[in-house]
């Protein structure tokens, strides 16, 4: 199918401009760690286990918008947006290629993240990490496009953060709820119905976020 | 191809262009000229789908992978090489044959032997042939330019020039410059901005 | 619409507005019978009302974003702006009043466990997100794109939230709360459909007040532009 090549395509295009760039995914492993070492020493003695995992999940999100904030810096300050939009294919797959490059860098720093949580605070399960993975899906969906909308303002890397944390508070709930509440499976489906909602919702507006 | 009329742009409060009318058919070539800040690069812009108009009638009767783009940014990855660049644009665009058609426009344009270079070590001339490369890719039956010339030497602007007169024929243009002479004899049509 | 109507409308509405609140008004401190939470009671006539008022702003505004993005329908975008911002406004009272019920039932000025009250909070914080938005874009047609589609999410949100507030205090608050709203007798059920008429139409009359404004203003601008 045409959609999916060239979904493919600008997938790919991203993870090669990183790999050649090489300083989003970097500054988002040492920030991630360097958030959770931070926080070691803002928990005060005989915190719960709850509290670690909150914290965990605040690092993830800043991590993820440190990402975020960089997700369409080529295509603003070279101005190749224009030529993508210009061309045949449908606008959401810029949205779709970016989101699932995101979702890349994402997991490469969870691959880091999450056994530095373990060897500072507390283990890990099962359930945790499938909770990361579900919001994994909903922040690169939800903060790609956003990272869209905020290219397009003045106020750039101000906005993003205003306009994603609200966003990310169903995410926040999700996660941590299924990381340390008795029934995870509640908190699942909720971050499994975040992610198909918005995730359908991204998919559709992304057309009008890059044009007039 | 194209078909404008009242055409008018404002960005805010601020009004761009104003009672525009255009007619470009299949090998008609508009040359716009104006000078700087007179609403060329939006008019291309427009034409382009760009932009949405203001107010006006505007009817574009090609399809968006029929069109080829030359703006004033080259559009193209810094980081990326001229291959990789071209690569991307001839999937999105599905050339068959990509990688020939690839191969003859950046030998035509003399970037072959700069194909595995990063773009951002390009000259500004270079960039300027990439973009051109880049519009012509597709074979497209509306070319939009923008200051084609800028920053090309004279053995780039000799190449244009080629270019241009082959596909003049065949092909509608819309293009923008503030030095029309090079142009005039192409032209089938003028259009002054003030 | 004759002109008549059209003509008249905005103070047709006005009166109307001043009515119904000079009516539930009346209505709250005279007619309606006290609990013994006494005056607690008389804010929860408010708080309510203007919660479901500025919902239905918020969903008003999600209304005119998608009529903007789906249709191209003219006006829709500075309609959806107005409509949020007046959501954004009783929204704030919202929670105005909802922290002076908290104050009077459990003593404090904020409470987590009041879902509603969390809800709001979430929604001005992302509506706030919505103005920065609005403001750090030039206007014209890119702008209420992106504001429309700003908009729908916020819709999107709003159910998504309820879920994730609900399920949040399973975790965030293990002591059980006395939640329990007040249960309405035939009376005060009269007084409350009173003050959410009241609420509704105040809000369409400052709508309609706010769009009529900013046409004139829109309308003084082209008209300016167009003798120059």
């Amino acid at each position: 199918m045409n959609y999916l090549a060239d979904v493919g395509a600008l997938a790919r295009k991203d993870l090669l401009l990183e790999l050649r760039a090489r300083d989003t995914l970097p500054a988002m492993l040492l920030f991630v760690v360097s958030a959770l070492v931070v926080f070691h020493f803002v928990l005060p003695a005989g915190s719960s286990d709850l509290a670690a995992t909150g914290l965990l999940w605040v690092a993830l999100l800043f991590t993820a918008l440190l990402g975020l904030s960089r997700a369409f810096a080529a295509e603003r300050e070279q101005g190749v947006i224009d030529g993508l939009v210009l061309a045949p294919s449908d606008r959401s797959a810029i949205w779709l290629g970016k989101a699932l490059s995101i979702l890349a860098f994402l997991a490469l720093a969870e691959l880091i993240a999450l056994p530095a949580f373990a060897l500072f605070f507390r283990h890990i399960d099962g359930t945790l990490v499938g909770g990361v993975a579900l919001a994994d899906v909903g922040i690169a969906a939800v903060g790609t496009l956003l990272a869209a909308m905020a290219a397009a303002s003045r106020a750039r890397e101000l906005l993003l953060p205003l306009l994603f944390l609200p966003l990310a508070i169903p995410i926040v709930v999700g996660g941590v709820g299924a990381s340390v509440a008795d029934d995870p499976a509640r908190y699942l489906g909720l971050l499994g119905l975040y992610d198909a909602l918005f995730a359908i919702i991204c998919w559709a507006s992304f057309e009008y976020v890059v044009t007039e | 191809m194209i078909r404008a009329r009242a055409l008018e742009k404002r960005y805010g409060d601020k009004r761009i262009l104003r009672g525009i009318d255009l007619d470009v058919g299949p090998d008609d070539f508009l040359l716009v000229t104006g000078p700087n800040g007179s609403g060329k690069t939006t008019l291309l812009r427009l034409c382009a789908g760009l932009a949405a108009p203001t107010r006006g009638d505007f009817e574009l009767g090609v399809s968006r992978g029929r069109i080829g783009y030359v703006a004033h940014e080259p559009l193209v990855y810094r980081e990326l090489t001229a291959l990789e660049n071209l690569d991307l644009y001839g999937r999105l665009y599905r050339i068959s044959e990509r990688r020939e058609r690839i191969g003859m426009l950046l030998e035509r344009f003399g970037l072959w032997d700069a194909r595995h270079e990063r773009v951002a070590s390009y000259s500004r001339g270079m960039l300027q042939r990439l973009a051109l490369c880049r519009a012509f890719l597709h074979e497209p039956d509306l070319l939009l330019l923008d200051e084609p010339y800028s920053g090309l030497d004279d053995e780039g602007a000799l190449v244009l020039d080629r270019e241009l007169t082959e596909r003049a024929p065949r092909t509608a243009f819309v293009v923008a410059t503030h030095e029309p002479e090079r142009l005039r004899r192409h032209a089938t049509d003028l259009l002054a901005l003030a | 619409m004759s002109t008549w109507s059209r003509n008249n409308r905005l103070p047709a509405l006005a009166t109307l507005a001043l009515t119904l609140t000079a009516a539930a008004i009346a209505l709250i401190f005279f007619y309606a019978p006290l609990d013994e939470d006494g005056l607690n009671q008389k804010i929860f006539y408010f708080h309510v009302p203007i919660a479901f008022t500025a919902y239905g702003c918020f969903a008003w505004g999600g209304w005119k974003a998608l009529r903007h993005l789906w249709k191209g329908e003219d006006g829709a975008d500075l309609e959806s702006y107005v409509a949020i911002h007046l959501g954004v406004i009783f929204g704030v009272l919202t929670l105005v009043t909802g922290s002076i019920w908290a104050r009077y039932r459990w003593g404090h000025w904020w409470v987590w466990s009041e879902d509603q009250l969390v809800l709001f909070l979430v929604l001005f914080l992302f509506y706030c997100a919505y103005f920065m938005l609005r403001f750090s874009v030039p206007p014209g047609p890119q702008r209420a794109n992106l504001s429309a589609v700003y908009a729908l999410f916020g819709v999107v949100l709003i159910p998504v939230s309820v879920l994730a507030i609900r399920l949040s205090e399973r975790f965030i608050h293990p002591v059980a709360f006395d939640k329990g709203g007040p249960n309405m007798a035939g009376s005060q059920f009269f007084t409350f459909c009173v003050s959410c008429a009241a609420m509704f139409s105040l809000a369409a009359t400052l709508y309609n007040l706010e769009l009529v404004g900013k046409r004139l203003d829109m309308r003084l601008r082209e008209l300016r532009e167009a003798l120059q």
